[in-house]
């Protein structure tokens, strides 16, 4: 069945993207990454124009991570404070993204920057995960208590705002910071920034694991209609049709995912989604030192 | 009076084929290309005749169906190796390339029609991809971009010369299919039928066939290029209900 896209100009098999929405989308509900670090580069594997797909990535998310949010608000783990917190972090991040991403387009190096960002943040987020999950799976087994909460410089800082739903009393700055950076990567990469954000919020913050997803999404939630209303009013970039597309695997994905994450261990989950993001990096990372098939590339005029 | 006659008849005769008075007349298949949400890509079968006033006159005849799509700007970037990592070198601005381009003719091009009508005519890759002012350094590589151009675009199926797809009977009847990919862009196509005689243009006849997005697709493509917030909320909207309806209904079926 196939389905001519208004906006990116193509015509897709609609039951691919349906399929590439659910499992994108499930990874969203049990980790509560967007999942947009997968669903850029899948759009454009699939013949997806790259601006389409990120723009359009961003409205997905945005139904996935609302999608999601329900489903932690009901159940009482997504911290609103802290989730303002990132949030403002993440306006003002985007908001200087898309300034940068105007930049590098005008001297054309935009898939270079996307492809070292995705490498280089999906390397070291996805190794530190790794090692850490794998350590906290040891001394599950060996019967140790995980290590909570260490004090660093991180609770030196100014602006202390205490955090109660964690036990929390840290400064505002490090939330406020990590949301920015965040916000700085969905306008660039196009993602939600779930993968960046979910471990920050986890290891740098220290926050209770049981609230960090659903307060993810509240960020990742209003950051993706920001951008998405940025991409649509400045490029025309958004294509409904496959956003819609996108969305109806996508939310049915997310919830199969929200639903059965409680049920498996959150070792074993963090484990799985560290190698998940570690193999896209080496995908990516393979993409921009192999010799090209072809060296030319074809743009429109900017 | 008979002399002259004489002389007009002979003076005929050693004139080129065009003034035999042999034309082309054609029609397609469709007049115009609608771009529906169903849309997989479209065929446009080209047929016609030769009409003559006269006999054939000995050879030879031959004919050229070219289908174009818009012409617009492209930018073209080489890919170079800086620190092991591959990165979009300058780019060269092509003033024009068509956005879809076909070729279909009776037999090897280059047997059927001269260099100079082919640049006379515009009929060739060559000719219809054009860069003008290119900068300094390009000298030596302006052959390596324009090519590019040409092979990407034939690998995405939107350039193509398929030499004898013209079938001609009887060097009267002609037709063709030329099939238009799915990946195809709005605007007004042109198709041209060159009737060819010993390497010479003997007629030409073109006819535009615009090709258009209608119904939801034309709707959402105008509403996305010139009311892009509306277009934007709309989006957004979108994407929240579906959200919200995905949780209401999973948990009515699933408790």
């Amino acid at each position: 069945m196939h389905v001519y896209l208004p906006i990116a100009e193509v015509s897709v098999n609609a039951l691919l993207i349906l399929a590439l929405g659910g499992g994108v989308g499930m990874l969203s509900g049990l980790f509560g990454v967007g999942g947009g670090f997968l669903m850029t580069p899948l759009l454009i594997f699939v013949g997806i124009p790259p601006a389409v797909a990120v723009a359009t990535g961003t409205n997905q998310i945005a139904a996935a991570s609302f999608s999601g949010l329900l489903t932690h608000l009901r159940r009482r783990t997504v911290y609103i404070k802290m989730g303002i917190v990132m949030l403002l972090g993440g306006i003002a991040g985007s908001a200087l993204g898309v300034q940068v991403f105007a930049l590098l387009r005008e001297i054309g190096q935009v898939e270079l920057a996307v492809g070292l960002c995705y490498v280089v943040f999906l390397g070291t987020v996805g190794s530190l995960m790794l090692v850490e999950s794998l350590q906290a799976a040891a001394n599950l087994r060996r019967g140790r208590k995980r290590q909570h909460r260490r004090h660093g410089w991180i609770h030196h800082l100014p602006l202390k705002m205490r955090f109660r739903q964690s036990n929390l009393y840290i400064s505002a700055i490090p939330p406020f910071l990590i949301g920015a950076m965040v916000g700085v990567l969905a306008a660039i990469m196009g993602v939600g920034g779930g993968f960046i954000m979910v471990p920050a919020m986890i290891y740098l913050l220290g926050m209770a694991t049981a609230v960090v997803v659903g307060t993810s999404l509240f960020q990742i939630l209003f950051v993706a209609i920001f951008t998405t209303l940025a991409h649509a009013i400045t490029n025309q970039t958004v294509d409904v049709m496959l956003a819609f597309l996108l969305i109806v695997g996508g939310v049915v994905g997310a919830q199969v995912g929200a639903r059965i994450g409680p049920r498996l261990r959150a070792e074993q989950l963090r484990i799985l989604l560290a190698l998940l993001v570690l193999a896209v990096c080496l995908k990516l990372g393979w993409d921009l030192v192999r010799h090209p098939d072809e060296l030319f590339v074809l743009g429109g005029v900017g | 009076m008979g002399r002259l006659a004489l002389a007009l008849m002979l003076a005929a005769l050693a004139l080129p084929a065009s003034a035999v008075g042999e034309e082309v007349v054609a029609g397609l298949s469709q007049t115009r290309v609608s771009i529906t949400t169903s849309f997989t890509g479209s065929e446009i079968f080209v047929f016609g005749a030769v009409k003559r006033e006269a006999p054939a006159p000995e050879g030879k005849i031959d004919v050229i169906v070219t289908v174009s799509g818009p012409s617009r700007p492209v930018l073209v970037r080489k890919k170079e190796r800086r620190f092991g990592v591959w990165v979009n070198g300058p780019g060269v601005q092509i003033d024009a390339a068509p956005s879809f381009y076909a070729v279909k003719t009776t037999g090897p091009f280059r047997e059927i029609i001269s260099w100079t009508e082919e640049l006379r005519r515009q009929v060739g890759l060559a000719e219809v991809i054009r860069l003008i002012d290119a900068p300094d350094w390009l000298v030596g590589e302006r052959g390596d971009y324009l090519e590019a151009v040409v092979r990407v675009r034939e690998n995405q199926g939107l350039y193509f010369i398929d030499e004898g797809g013209v079938s001609l009977v009887e060097e009267t009847l002609f037709e063709t299919n030329v099939a238009l990919p799915a990946n195809l862009v709005e605007g007004d196509y042109e198709a041209r039928i060159l009737l060819l005689r010993g390497l010479d243009v003997v007629d030409e006849h073109r006819t535009t066939i615009p090709v258009r997005k209608v119904g939801m697709e034309r709707f959402l493509h105008s509403l996305a290029m010139e009311l892009p917030a509306v277009y934007g909320v709309a989006s957004v909207v979108l994407a929240l209900f579906s959200g919200w309806a995905a949780s209401a209904l999973f948990r009515y079926f699933v408790p």
